[in-house]
């Protein structure tokens, strides 16, 4: 799988449990482009802008032909000036427009961080809610064939840390266009990111527009034994893993968190308090990234429930390398989701044992 | 180009009517009940006044932290503008922005950016959603020398270039940045060394001459307006107090203040005052009329202000995001 060139060639894991044959069935960029289309379709203030939003692969074909449909007027490519353009992009959604602005990368979106936490997202808290600033930024993570150090930065972290944006990481194709409506439709400025290996998956789509609540989560599979929580592609991993474990006989609930903030706390801590056992999993780094927010947040609000210390599963604290070994040995999933949930699977009939003895 | 005697007098009162809220604020700001760091653009009067003379409500402006002129030349609240500054509940930004973070959607003031530059692409963005309603709008961008020392002045202007957005760029080349002289920092005698004047209409003017200021914006604002694209105008000016707070700093010893008195000579409400003089369009009585006006509006303005509530602490997470 050659870096320019993805292709939906997985069937994603059946999350919404829909085998039947009514079900349409389409790629992970056709999802996102539907959603585009159809809010550009809806709304004549949404436009569609960034690098290559026109040109012949159409963003990872999340953009494809739009332009030809609604004018170059409408969905434009942009000069590089990520910063300037982002404020631009401001401007026009204080001006009453809602753009959505198209960065092939996370990376490029360091050289507009002025505008974005600057600006974006201070506009309307720091005029009393005089301003809104109705903004989708979109840029799709990076992975494998070589993307290193500069094309591959899971910045949820980052991003996550700023009051005032909202960040929305979907894990589904069903997803990928309902989390995209809800977006362009939210008053304030979204931050929406994408993983490429979500780009190899066709799932379940249905034709109309529809929305998907920003700030709620959602279980992808109900278990008793231990909450797996994770977001974008993670979820595809965490539900894998589950799947894996239940051959031990272990019941895992996965919880697809959506979007990171707001974030779900309630079906967090609901479920934590059922299972008592905690693994967090990530695209991006450990440390100071979610996996550590969301660690704080159940030992705060959680610990009362928890039965285990909470284990987490991010990538390690690197720069990401370029060479497929080193690669290989960079990114968690499956593997690392497994072992840590066995870790305290295991400590739980420790536990257990011990309470018996008491007894 | 012939002035109105009406025109004349109003370009006069709200310079003269910033000056004095500046003067006061400045009179008060020892007694450190306004608790937000201030710039004052006093010396600097012609320019917000001289462009947004030829504004209308619709159209927007973006400001930066020496933002006061601006705010109030286009007509923003000066009770809300005060209250602001005492970081009031009746503040224009609800106590939420402070002195460098005004803002009044009235009359397109869509709020003003503490970040030297940050105006400039958001201002460009407004230019690009009056393109994209088709709106009979302008966008015009107010921004100092700092300002021009960033990238974002580039990337917005060669935006609004190849969008032929109705934008205007008005530099208020003041010469500091805080105590760095523009000269130490720019690499051309004008900014617009750069951008050729046949993409884009260009000029500098002198920035302590209002009628200079209200011409150049006036062939600025109807070209925007017919369609040509954006513009730049140069407004050679000079700030004379300090770079915050109250006061000279001509004890900082980073520029002369042989050079201040130069400038304040230049003073631009009190030349042009001298000017209407002279030309028997306005008489000491007037003045004087105007005066007490403008006062009796600034202490009302004080009084809202100091009377007003504060925001109480159990709100601070309201304002976070839009619903
Ligand atoms: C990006 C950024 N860098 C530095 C500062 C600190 N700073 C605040 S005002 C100022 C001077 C800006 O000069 P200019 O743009 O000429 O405006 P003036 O203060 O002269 O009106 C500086 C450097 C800032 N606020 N933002």
């Amino acid at each position: 799988m050659p870096w320019s060139k993805i292709k939906p060639e997985l069937n994603e894991p059946d999350f919404n449990n829909v085998t039947g044959k009514d079900k349409r069935i389409i790629p992970y960029a056709d999802a996102i482009r539907e959603a585009l289309d159809q809010a550009l379709s809806l709304d004549a203030n949404v436009f569609v802008m960034g690098q290559g939003v026109d040109d012949p692969s159409g963003m990872f074909g999340a953009t494809l032909n739009l332009h030809e449909k609604y004018g170059k007027k409408r969905v434009f490519d942009t000069p590089l000036a990520e910063n300037g353009l982002t404020g631009i992009a401001v401007g026009a959604a204080i001006g009453g427009m809602r753009p959505v602005y198209f960065h092939n990368r996370p990376d490029f979106l360091l050289l507009a961080m002025d505008q974005i936490v600057n600006h974006a997202s201070k506009w309307h808290y720091m005029f009393g809610g005089a301003v809104n600033v109705p903004l989708v930024i979109w840029a799709c993570i990076g992975r494998g064939w070589g993307s290193a150090a500069q094309h591959s930065q899971a910045l949820q972290g980052l991003f996550m840390h700023i009051p005032g944006l909202k960040l929305v990481m979907p894990a589904t194709c069903y997803d990928a266009k309902g989390l995209m409506l809800s977006s362009i439709a939210d008053n304030n400025p979204v931050i929406i990111l994408e993983h490429r290996y979500n780009f190899r998956h066709k799932g379940f789509v249905p034709k109309e527009p529809y929305r998907i609540p920003i700030g709620k989560g959602i279980i992808r599979k109900p278990g008793e034994d231990i909450t797996i929580i994770a977001a974008s592609y993670m979820v595809s991993e965490a539900y894998n893993a589950a799947l894996e474990l239940s051959k031990d006989g272990i019941d895992a609930e996965v919880i697809d968190l959506r979007t990171l903030r707001p974030l779900d706390e309630e079906l967090i801590l609901t479920s934590v308090k059922k299972t008592g056992r905690v693994v967090v999993a990530d695209t991006g780094w450990k440390t100071g990234g979610i996996t550590a927010e969301i660690s704080a947040l159940i030992a705060e609000k959680g610990f009362a429930s928890l039965r285990a210390p909470i284990l987490r599963v991010a990538c390690p604290d690197v720069p990401t390398p370029a060479g497929y070994t080193l690669e290989e040995a960079f990114y968690a999933g499956i593997l690392e989701i497994v072992t840590a949930v066995r870790k305290l699977v295991k400590c739980k009939e420790r536990a257990d044992a011990k309470k018996i003895t008491l007894k | 180009m012939k002035f109105s005697q009406e025109t004349l007098l109003r370009l006069y009162y709200d310079m003269f009517r910033i000056r004095k809220t500046q003067l006061r604020i400045e009179s008060l700001y020892h007694l450190d009940e306004m608790k937000t760091p201030i710039h004052l653009c006093i010396g600097q009067e012609a320019i917000a006044v001289g462009v947004c003379a030829n504004l209308n409500k619709y159209d927007y402006i973006s400001s930066s932290h020496r933002g006061h002129g601006h705010y109030l030349a286009k007509g923003g609240d000066l009770k809300k503008l005060i209250a602001e500054l005492y970081c009031r509940e009746t503040g224009c930004s609800k106590g939420h922005g402070g002195s460098m973070h005004l803002v009044d959607t009235s009359i397109g003031h869509m709020g003003s950016s503490s970040i030297v530059g940050g105006g400039i692409p958001t201002g460009t963005g407004m230019a690009l959603a009056i393109h994209m309603k088709k709106q009979n709008c302008v966008s015009v961008v107010f921004f100092g020398d700092g300002a021009a020392d960033e990238g974002v002045l580039y990337e917005s202007i060669n935006f609004a270039i190849i969008k032929k957005l109705p934008v205007i760029y008005i530099y208020e080349n003041n010469q500091f940045s805080v105590c760095s002289r523009v000269s130490a920092r720019q690499a051309g005698e004008v900014v617009f060394h750069a951008v050729a004047p046949e993409y884009m209409f260009t000029k500098t003017v002198d920035g302590n001459t209002v009628l200079e200021v209200y011409e150049a914006a006036r062939e600025a604002v109807l070209r925007a307006r017919n369609g040509q694209g954006p513009s730049f105008i140069e407004c050679k000016t000079y700030r004379v107090r300090g770079h915050a707070g109250a006061g000279s700093d001509a004890k900082l010893g980073y520029r002369s203040a042989e050079e201040i008195g130069f400038w304040e000579s230049k003073c631009p409400v009190t030349v042009f005052c001298e000017e209407l003089l002279k030309k028997g369009l306005i008489t000491q009585n007037e003045i004087q009329d105007m005066e007490q006006d403008i006062d009796l509006e600034i202490d009302e303005a004080f009084r809202f202000a100091q009377e007003s509530p504060l925001p109480k602490g159990e709100h601070i997470l309201q304002y976070l995001f839009s619903e």
